[in-house]
């Protein structure tokens, strides 16, 4: 079937299978592969996405479910002008990555928790991310990216 | 990891997605948020030839609060549920319980509709239909028909609905007692339920104590005669099937049952 | 002011915040533009003989270019010979002959997940669909689940092996050693198995073209890969070329390369045509290389007073269904035995059995973390049983700080350590008398959230294979750039930032005009990789020493293209330019300077084969908090010093312990990879396998310590595994100690609620 999604702004349209996973349409489709599959059980977050501004898990979302619809993956979060996102800012600053596998579903769970909850706690972070899942960080400089990012949100 | 060959079509309304249902084969599925049945597709646990979108449907998607009920359309989703201020104020506890469902992501998509009609023993709402009294309401070829949410579940991943037939609408009454508790018992927050209870009032609910979720009706029948919430936890897990799982072997989950029940009772007591 | 021990942020981190690592998944290179696409068939059996394969219904399914079996697998060498147990952490150790572990299943499968065949597609999601179509038939065999049905050897793997004991080192003879000791202690303990799951799974590439194999490969030591390749594959090492582009995690799991990548890589060359694979997650927890498996018989004995005199432990080893490198694992278990206790003496020794499961591997810390959580547990049951505190035993028992080198009985020779000090650091930090005392009045009060304090003190052995080295090449350009290729092989662990800062803390060229290029054998040909903590200590030091070298080639430049003499020309390093001392008009850059060196190059390469292995250390605390009515665990802090020498960059070692502390706290609580009795893998998915997520931990509270290590320049040891090391056994003592005041002396990990519950309650019972 055809699916028409807009992917961090611009309409990528494509002729699929009907089956195909959200993910893989963004990766082999649209081209943009920083949002990764890290497991089979929509367990582990690797390839969260924005779908209409909230998280979504795309191994989980069919493509024919988001056509018509916009997505944003972390490609798609850095402004026309080249400045990264509070967020991208905070993940370096903190050491909020060290493989990167797990990194831009991580931001882009982050770029949601904070779009529906920006002041949060550090308990308030770690159950907001607990759908995503990294083996390299322990979560301790990515909780303090997030409250870094969020505190700076705050006070511009 | 890739779900087999499917037929997708996608369903403007509720009609529409009857008929093509009537025309599809019998394994057609409806989908909803997907976050049930996308991730058994996945493993290839389920493999139904065509799936029906309904996920467009817009006269599915709302909370409307009527005359001592409150409706809510079956795609609405978990987060939309933990959201809303109407629930929030007159069903704290479907609020609770939706937003501990999962993580935010699965909150994003997954319905109340999708998550009733599932049917898993260890998911929440199921039990949360029983503590609330709850009415569904299920269209079919024939026209709409009520279902008490009692009557609903009827085994492991089987309910009342009939090959067809679409949940549309969840009726909740709003409850007498302001007393409510959910607790929910994982190793983890992201797991299901090891055994989780739901109780409105006197009405004590249970998770993932046998194939289909159950009221603790041992326990209501000792509530009911005045006895307080350790009395009447004691025997929480009488009339129950707990699996033995990876998680815990079944005298665990009855005793969990237990510990669980009278904390969920004191604390609705607290709120009361 | 050196930029050597500040706090720098990643260079690596801009390109993985904003268009993603190019993991081999992601790799879009023309070469692989046709590439086809790999599904395994695997065994759904755990023991079985093969007794037919049909693949004709696969054939016909759309998009199969080929389905593969072993008896396409005529073009292949012979196995290598019995390799013994020869060899360093650094390549896997198969035993051969009996025990030999072939590509694609020939007429026996070994475990869930072993792979029997390949499916050849055009694209990706053809691939799962003609994979169910591959017929197989099993004659099942009596499954082998666990040490004792692997001691038992009643149903053998390898018949002709006539056991299923791989491995069996002998055991000294019980008694001597504890005659004298007053109280003496037993248990047995078991460390379970554990699966890495790295986020990315294991994936490669290749291709076969113009007589040359390019392999691109998920892999921790791109070089070692190439051997292990041509090895397997009966080619010349110079005819392949590996590739190891970003790596999503390792952790010991993906050290050279794996069995499946060995199928990818032949399948490549057999047919002519390029292909990938990339495992589900399934796949992974199935059939990657699991961690861990050991059981432990310990026997602790001392006297009242605290001092301990000797200590036993024997291992039983579960190597899974080959003995790769598991066979080597329990030899560095009882390298470390004794940990960092100054025991008389210790008696060591271990058997290493076969079972139908994965097999065992490396996995962060790779036979230590064992080593520690047993001789923790025993040093807690010790106290236990002369009513003293643990920290007091600790004080009492650890190697004092002035007797450095130690070598112990157990053959390891501890280089530099101030053990006692990272005890008491951690008690301070921790406020232990506080804990001790709110833990008192819980359990004066009965309370439900009962808190207990865990500490494990511990030692480890990194680069343990410090005698095979790391080399590094760098080279200076005219433009006033430099590359510095190493043979040292990131995934996660910031070289690129590290010998950035080697490069201009020697040469004055600032970080942003270093590049670092790693993990490409036409590029960098010689090298072993990173496992083993070896990294900062060998490679790192590779880099600055060949800095060194093209500072002393610079200097011979610059005095002959300002007419000095050598000793007259100084770099100062704060700008980068070269001058005649006391003469600023005579300056020189970099630029110039490689100019001047023409075709020749500014260039150094360096085998730095001078190392030996060190030995960091540190103490953890753990407050847990027990639910008595329930059994579950809250970790509430974790507190450590990790002392692994003088610190390059703050910020990349504090990530290092963060993510090994985390691992360790998981194994601790909740990991366990479970087979039934069948041998079906019971945690197969990450729905059941317990991965820990942040909703479980707290932030950590890491306290500084630097004791440095004298063998090389820097100072450095390796902090890659020490978090995992100390954490696992601290929490697990925790949570012991929650409920030692119900009579509970041990509880065997995971310690998930169940586990837990069911020994509070026999022990509630037993009153």
């Amino acid at each position: 079937m055809k699916v028409s999604v807009t992917v961090n702004g611009g309409e990528i349209a494509a002729e699929v299978a009907d089956r195909t996973l959200l993910v893989h349409f963004l990766r082999d489709v649209a081209g943009l592969t920083a949002t990764n599959v890290g497991c089979d059980t929509s367990s582990c977050g690797a390839c969260t996405v924005l779908l209409d501004g909230s998280s979504v898990k795309s191994c989980t979302v069919l493509a024919a479910q988001a056509d018509g619809r916009a997505v944003t993956t972390v490609e798609g979060l850095t402004d026309g002008s080249g400045q990264l996102h509070p967020l991208q800012r905070a993940f370096r600053a903190e050491h909020g990555l060290q493989c990167g596998f797990c990194t831009p579903g991580m931001v882009m769970a982050s770029v949601s928790l904070l779009a529906e909850n920006p002041a949060p706690t550090e308990e308030e972070v770690r159950t907001a991310l607990e759908g995503n899942l990294c083996r390299c960080t322990g979560y301790h400089n990515i909780v303090r990216a997030v409250l870094a990012a969020a505190s700076e949100r705050r006070s511009s | 990891m890739i779900p087999a060959p499917f037929t997708y079509r996608r369903a403007s309304s509720v009609d529409e997605a009857l008929d093509l249902a009537a025309q599809s084969d019998e394994d057609a599925k409806f989908l909803a948020g997907g976050h049930s049945l996308v991730p058994l597709m996945k493993l290839r646990l389920a493999a139904p030839s065509t799936l029906i979108d309904i996920g467009r449907i817009g006269d599915l998607s709302h909370i409307s609060e009527a005359d001592g009920h409150i409706a809510i359309g079956a795609m609405v989703t978990h987060d939309q549920i933990a959201r809303s201020r109407v629930l929030a104020a007159s069903v704290p506890l479907l609020a609770d319980a939706a937003g501990r469902i999962g993580d935010p992501q699965v909150r994003h998509c997954g319905t109340i509709g999708g998550s009733l009609a599932h049917a898993d023993p260890a998911a929440d709402l199921p039990a949360v239909m029983l503590a609330l009294d709850a009415t569904l309401v299920v269209r079919g070829s024939s026209g709409d028909r009520e279902v008490m949410a009692s009557d609903f579940f009827l085994g492991l991943f089987e309910t009342a609905l009939a090959p067809g037939e679409l949940l549309t609408v969840i009726r909740v009454p709003k409850p007498a007692s302001a007393g409510w508790s959910f607790q929910k018992f994982s190793k983890r927050g992201i797991d299901w339920a090891i055994v989780g209870v739901a109780v409105q009032g006197n009405n004590v609910a249970l998770v993932n104590m046998g194939s289909t979720p159950l009221r603790a009706t041992a326990t209501e029948r000792v509530l009911a005669s005045g006895s307080g919430p350790h009395e009447a936890a004691a025997n929480a897990a009488e009339g129950t099937n707990p699996p033995t799982d990876l998680n815990a072997p079944r005298t665990y989950r009855e005793h969990l049952a237990r510990v669980l029940v009278r904390r969920a009772l004191e604390e609705a007591g607290s709120r009361a | 002011m050196s930029i050597l021990g500040t706090r720098v942020v990643r260079t690596e981190d801009p390109r993985l915040l904003t268009v993603g690592g190019t993991y081999v998944d992601d790799l879009r290179v023309p070469e692989l533009e046709q590439a086809a696409r790999v599904t395994f068939v695997r065994s759904p059996v755990a023991h079985a003989l093969i007794t037919g394969i049909d693949t004709s219904a696969a054939e016909e399914a759309e998009g199969v270019v080929a389905v593969l079996t072993v008896s396409d697998m005529d073009d292949l060498p012979p196995p290598p010979p019995d390799s013994g147990l020869t060899g360093t952490e650094g390549a896997p150790l198969p035993l051969g002959g009996h025990w030999s572990e072939p590509l694609l299943a020939v007429d026996k499968v070994r475990f869930v997940g072993e792979p029997v065949a390949i499916v050849i597609t055009d694209d990706r999601y053809q691939g799962e669909d003609a994979a169910e179509l591959v017929s197989v038939d099993y004659q099942p065999l009596d499954a082998v689940v666990g040490f004792d049905e692997g001691l038992a050897s009643e149903s053998l793997l390898f018949p002709p092996a006539g056991s299923n004991i791989a491995v069996s080192t002998g055991m000294p003879t019980e008694g001597a050693a504890f005659e004298g000791c007053e109280v003496v202690v037993e248990e047995m303990i078991t460390n379970q198995r554990l699966a890495p799951v790295p986020l990315e799974g294991r994936a490669v590439a290749a291709r076969w073209a113009d007589g040359k194999l390019t392999v691109w490969v998920s892999t921790q030591n791109a070089q070692i890969a190439r051997f292990i390749l041509a090895g397997a594959l009966g080619l010349d090492p110079a005819s392949i070329r590996v590739v190891a582009p970003d790596v999503g995690g390792g952790f010991g799991a993906k050290v050279g390369v794996d069995r499946d990548a060995l199928i990818v890589a032949w399948a490549a060359k057999h047919t002519g045509r390029a292909m990938r694979w990339a495992e589900t997650r399934s796949e992974n927890l199935l059939s990657m290389t699991h961690g861990r498996a050991q059981r432990h018989r310990i026997k602790i004995g001392g006297r009242p007073d605290g001092r301990i005199l000797a200590y036993r432990i024997e291992i039983v080893q579960d190597s899974g269904a080959y003995a790769r490198m598991g066979g080597f694992l329990p030899f560095l278990t009882c390298l470390m035995a004794s940990g960092p206790y100054d025991i008389g003496q210790v008696e060591t020794g271990y058997q290493v059995v076969v079972t139908n499961a994965a097999p065992i591997s490396a996995y962060r810390g790779a036979g230590r973390p064992e080593a520690t959580a047993a001789i923790e547990r025993a040093v807690d049951l010790f106290a236990a049983e002369i009513g003293m505190d643990p920290a007091e035993v600790r004080r009492i028992n650890l190697i004092p700080a002035d007797k450095f080198p130690f070598t112990t009985p157990c053959g390891a020779t501890y280089d530099t350590g101030d053990y006692v000090s990272a005890l008491d650091k951690v008690l301070a930090g921790a406020g232990y008398a506080e804990l001790r005392a709110e833990q008192a009045r819980r359990r004066e009060r009965g309370d439900v959230l009962q808190l207990g304090i865990g500490l494990a003190s511990y030692v480890e052995i990194t680069a343990a294979d410090a005698d095979g080295g790391e080399a590094a090449r760098l080279v200076v350009h005219d433009d006033g750039t430099a590359t510095a290729y190493t043979g040292s092989s990131a995934h996660g662990q910031g070289h690129h930032t590290a010998w950035a800062m080697l490069v201009e803390a020697e040469l004055g060229i600032p970080m942003d005009k270093v590049t670092v290029i790693h993990g490409d054998t036409d590029l960098m040909p010689a090298g072993v990789g990173t496992h083993a903590s070896r990294s900062l200590q060998l490679g790192g030091v590779a880099v600055q020493k060949a800095a060194v070298e093209v500072k002393d080639q610079a200097r011979r430049l610059a005095a002959d293209m300002l007419e000095a003499s050598e000793a007259d020309l100084e770099l100062d390093v704060e700008r980068g330019i070269w001058q005649v001392r006391g003469d600023p008009a005579t300056s020189m850059t970099w630029a110039q300077v490689a100019a001047y060196a023409g075709d020749a190059g500014l260039t150094a390469e360096v085998n730095y084969t001078d190392g030996k292995p060190t030995f960091p250390f540190g103490t953890h605390l753990a407050v847990t908090e027990v639910d008595t009515e329930t059994g579950k665990v809250r970790l509430v802090r974790h507190v450590t010093v990790d002392d692994a020498g003088t610190v390059l960059n703050p910020v990349l070692t504090e990530g290092q312990r963060h993510g090994g502390i985390a691992q360790g706290v998981a194994q601790a609580l909740l990991e366990e990879m479970v087979y039934d009795p069948e041998g079906n893998p019971v945690t197969s998915t990450l729905v059941d396998y317990a991965f820990v997520s942040a909703a479980e931990l707290p932030s950590f509270e890491l306290l500084v310590s630097e004791t440095p290590a004298t063998i090389n320049p820097l100072g450095a040891k390796g902090i890659g595994e020490a978090g995992t090391i100390g954490a696992t056994p601290a929490v697990q003592n925790s949570v012991i100690d929650a409920v030692s005041h119900l009579g509970i002396r041990h509880i065997d990990m995971p310690l998930t609620p169940a586990r837990v519950w069911a020994a509070i309650s026999e022990a509630r019972q037993g009153r």
